[in-house]
């Protein structure tokens, strides 16, 4: 079991590396370097780059070296220095930027894959219990809907029926008045409610495929001869379906956290453009557009990072939850 | 032969049916099965319908989707009157609109003109287009008697452009994305998931991780970064083709997972074992024996795969970093909506999620239907 967790926690290193090689290369991908950039848009802007920053800059970043040793140097100084590179565009560090956007997308993703357990598992359970009933149709329905819905659309219906019927501007994680106010107990009423909506939006999409896995296991259980053998024995229906099928099919939601997290933080992406929200997703789309190739890269070496985790952990929990898993 | 055993038979024997079901093809066997469900039946017709109307776009749209129309520019959807006080109406007909200004704001509205009544008529001559860029025509299938007075039944964009036919051809692009996605991604999946599963060994770990790896990125974020780093002066043919090729980047690890396990599972069954010590080669062990037996489960699962890249390409162009204008596609199609007050402006121009929606949903339930008829043998 140990054994088992540090050997999952081993290959978790060269996992890291092969991303991290294939985030640079991305990041060297477009032409130029980002000096050569930074000194066009600063030229653009008026003002020059001093030759001793230059160097200094091309020396720190390794720019004039082969791919490899610059690769070197920038995951070097993300270790070490905990530095990620420069942001061309708002020319400060990546680091200085990143930190507080990730936070708010882990809070959202988090909230969003909590969720969609909540809505999922009583509604699977229903479903497989009373198969083909007119709830079952129903709900399949609904969550076939929700999945081909585009998030970033959802979000516009719900913003503008705020705006239009209720009169509220649904988007960003404050109203005006309490953006830059102290934490108190009227700003998190406000904060929560504007919390929902990309939980809402963000939960909706993962919910009906969650709720098909989940089905499908209660139902292979559900027709094992144990269960017969237990109804046989005269064992309450709501006992029967507890006491072991339901705890054997909750594999999936464990399971579903190392696809959920990824899959919530993409679906972020969009939706945070659309609501405004102060994640990763507008910041990072926007040096995408402007080609800020360290910064984006960062947000890119970040989130993939947060994925690994969340796949570790999720391994972790099954190994815990389901001993079957152990023995293999 | 065949009439021979038609006949009533003695007891013991096999009915018609039964004797059809046994001989029949697995290809066969998947048809009927598939065809019980009936939400992808009707899906699958919606689909051949759909493709069918974007093969032949100039034809089913009324008017070429470039056409800048000024004079009625933001014009509202016009609804199709089939009754009003002169009588009923077959084909129906539409009213004429007469754009005019607000005094205060200036802002643009139009004003129904109830007089002005514009017959719709079929197979009328109309803009003309070209078939598969061949077969030149001028033939619309609906369109009104003079081709310049507005017909516009889901009402128009900025410039003035039709939405409809912007939506019909818009399908040319956004239904084929994925197909061709889906395509690579089968391709590089079925290659990198036989060999892996086959040979085993480090070439096996290497590509495991290489599968987990790019797994393990959120895929909205790592395609954004992917056509951000598409070069900005590629045509739009090269786009299209560069969009394709991001969105199976990620597809054919799904395909090749599977492949893996089923290789696993196969390398040790008795007809691999057979064709082995006859001395098959290893490549036709892989294509002639392994890989049929386990195709039509990777139908399935890419036919369930293709709503995402249809979804992902609406996504990356609504965010400005997929396809770009004048490329048209629902996606690009969207561009214009990502503020509020543009919606609240031009509801109508939402319009082109309703396709993608139906495609989506379409694709679902036949992946479905395809997923339970995928086994005909089980």
């Amino acid at each position: 079991m140990v054994g088992f967790i540090l050997r999952r926690m081993l290959l978790f290193i060269p996992t890291l590396l092969f991303i991290s090689i294939l985030v640079f290369f991305l990041i060297q991908l477009p032409p130029g370097d980002f000096l050569d950039t930074l000194i066009l848009r600063m030229q653009e802007g008026g003002s020059s780059v001093d030759a001793e920053t230059e160097a200094v800059l091309r020396e720190r970043y390794a720019l004039d070296q082969p791919f490899l040793i610059q690769y070197g140097r920038w995951v070097g100084t993300i270790i070490i220095e905990g530095d990620f590179g420069r942001s061309f565009n708002w020319n400060r560090p990546v680091s200085d930027l990143i930190w507080s956007r990730l936070g708010w997308t882990m809070l959202i993703s988090i909230g969003s894959i909590l969720f969609t357990w909540a809505l999922a598992f009583p509604i699977a359970i229903y479903s497989a219990t009373n198969q083909y009933s007119f709830f079952d149709y129903f709900f399949s329905f609904v969550g076939f809907v929700g999945l081909a819905i585009p998030n970033f659309l959802l979000a516009l219906v719900l913003m503008w029926i705020g705006f239009s019927v209720f009169g509220v501007s649904m988007g960003g994680l404050f109203s005006s008045e309490y953006r830059d106010a102290a934490w108190s107990i009227d700003k998190f009423l406000d904060f929560m409610s504007h919390l929902w909506v990309p939980i809402v939006v963000l939960g909706t999409a993962g919910t009906a495929g969650l709720i098909r896995t989940m089905r499908a296991n209660l139902l292979d259980e559900l027709n094992k001869p144990y269960v017969e053998a237990a109804r046989a024995k005269g064992l309450r229906e709501r006992r029967l379906v507890w006491k072991y099928p339901v705890r054997v099919a909750l594999n999936p939601f464990i399971s579903s956290l190392a696809t959920l997290l990824p899959s919530m933080i993409s679906g972020a992406t969009i939706v945070s453009v659309v609501l405004g929200l102060p994640t990763t997703g507008p910041l990072m789309l926007d040096a995408l557009l402007e080609q800020d190739m360290f910064l984006a890269g960062s947000f890119l070496l970040m989130l993939s990072f947060f994925t690994l985790v969340s796949t570790l952990i999720s391994d972790i929990l099954l190994l815990l939850v389901d001993p079957r898993i152990r023995l293999e | 032969m065949r009439e021979h055993r038609s006949e009533p038979i003695a007891d013991g024997a096999l009915t018609k049916v039964e004797e059809r079901q046994l001989t029949a093809s697995q290809w066969q066997l998947i048809w009927w099965r598939f065809r019980r469900h009936r939400a992808a039946m009707i899906s699958l017709a919606v689909l051949i319908l759909f493709y069918f109307i974007a093969a032949f776009a100039g034809f089913f749209a009324p008017r070429d989707p470039t056409r800048i129309d000024a004079q009625f520019a933001q014009a509202p959807p016009q609804p199709l009157v089939f009754y009003d006080e002169a009588g009923w109406h077959f084909p129906p007909i539409v009213y004429g609109y007469v754009g005019e200004r607000d005094p205060k704001t200036l802002r643009k509205f139009y004003r129904v003109s109830a007089d002005d009544r514009q017959q719709i008529r079929f197979f009328v001559k109309g803009d003309p287009y070209t078939l598969f860029g061949l077969i030149e025509s001028d033939i619309h299938l609906i369109g009104l008697d003079d081709p310049t007075q507005p017909l516009f039944l889901v009402g128009t964009d900025l410039l003035g452009r039709d939405m409809l036919s912007r939506i019909i051809y818009g399908g040319q692009i956004s239904l084929t994305v994925g197909l061709i996605g889906v395509f690579l991604s089968l391709i590089l999946g079925i290659l990198l998931g036989s060999v892996s599963g086959y040979y085993g060994g480090w070439i096996d770990v290497v590509i495991q991780r290489l599968i987990e790896v790019l797994r393990s990125i959120p895929t909205i974020p790592l395609w954004l970064t992917l056509s951000a780093a598409l070069p900005r002066d590629l045509t739009q043919l090269q786009m299209y083709f560069g969009i394709t090729v991001i969105l199976s980047f990620i597809g054919w690890t799904e395909v090749a997972r599977v492949v893996r396990g089923k290789f696993m599972s196969l390398r040790n069954e008795d007809f691999v074992l057979a064709a082995r010590t006859i001395g098959t080669p290893r490549f036709r062990i892989i294509y002639r024996h392994m890989v049929p037996s386990f195709i039509s489960h990777l139908i399935a699962a890419l036919t369930l795969a293709l709503p995402i890249m249809i979804l992902s390409e609406t996504a990356l162009s609504f965010l400005g970093l997929g396809l770009r204008p004048p490329t048209i596609s629902w996606g690009t199609l969207l561009d214009g909506t990502q503020n509020l007050t543009a919606i609240a402006i031009t509801p109508w121009l939402l319009i082109p999620v309703m396709p993608i929606i139906f495609t989506v949903l379409a694709f679902n339930f036949v992946g479905d239907g395809l997923r339970d008829a995928a086994d005909p043998y089980a």
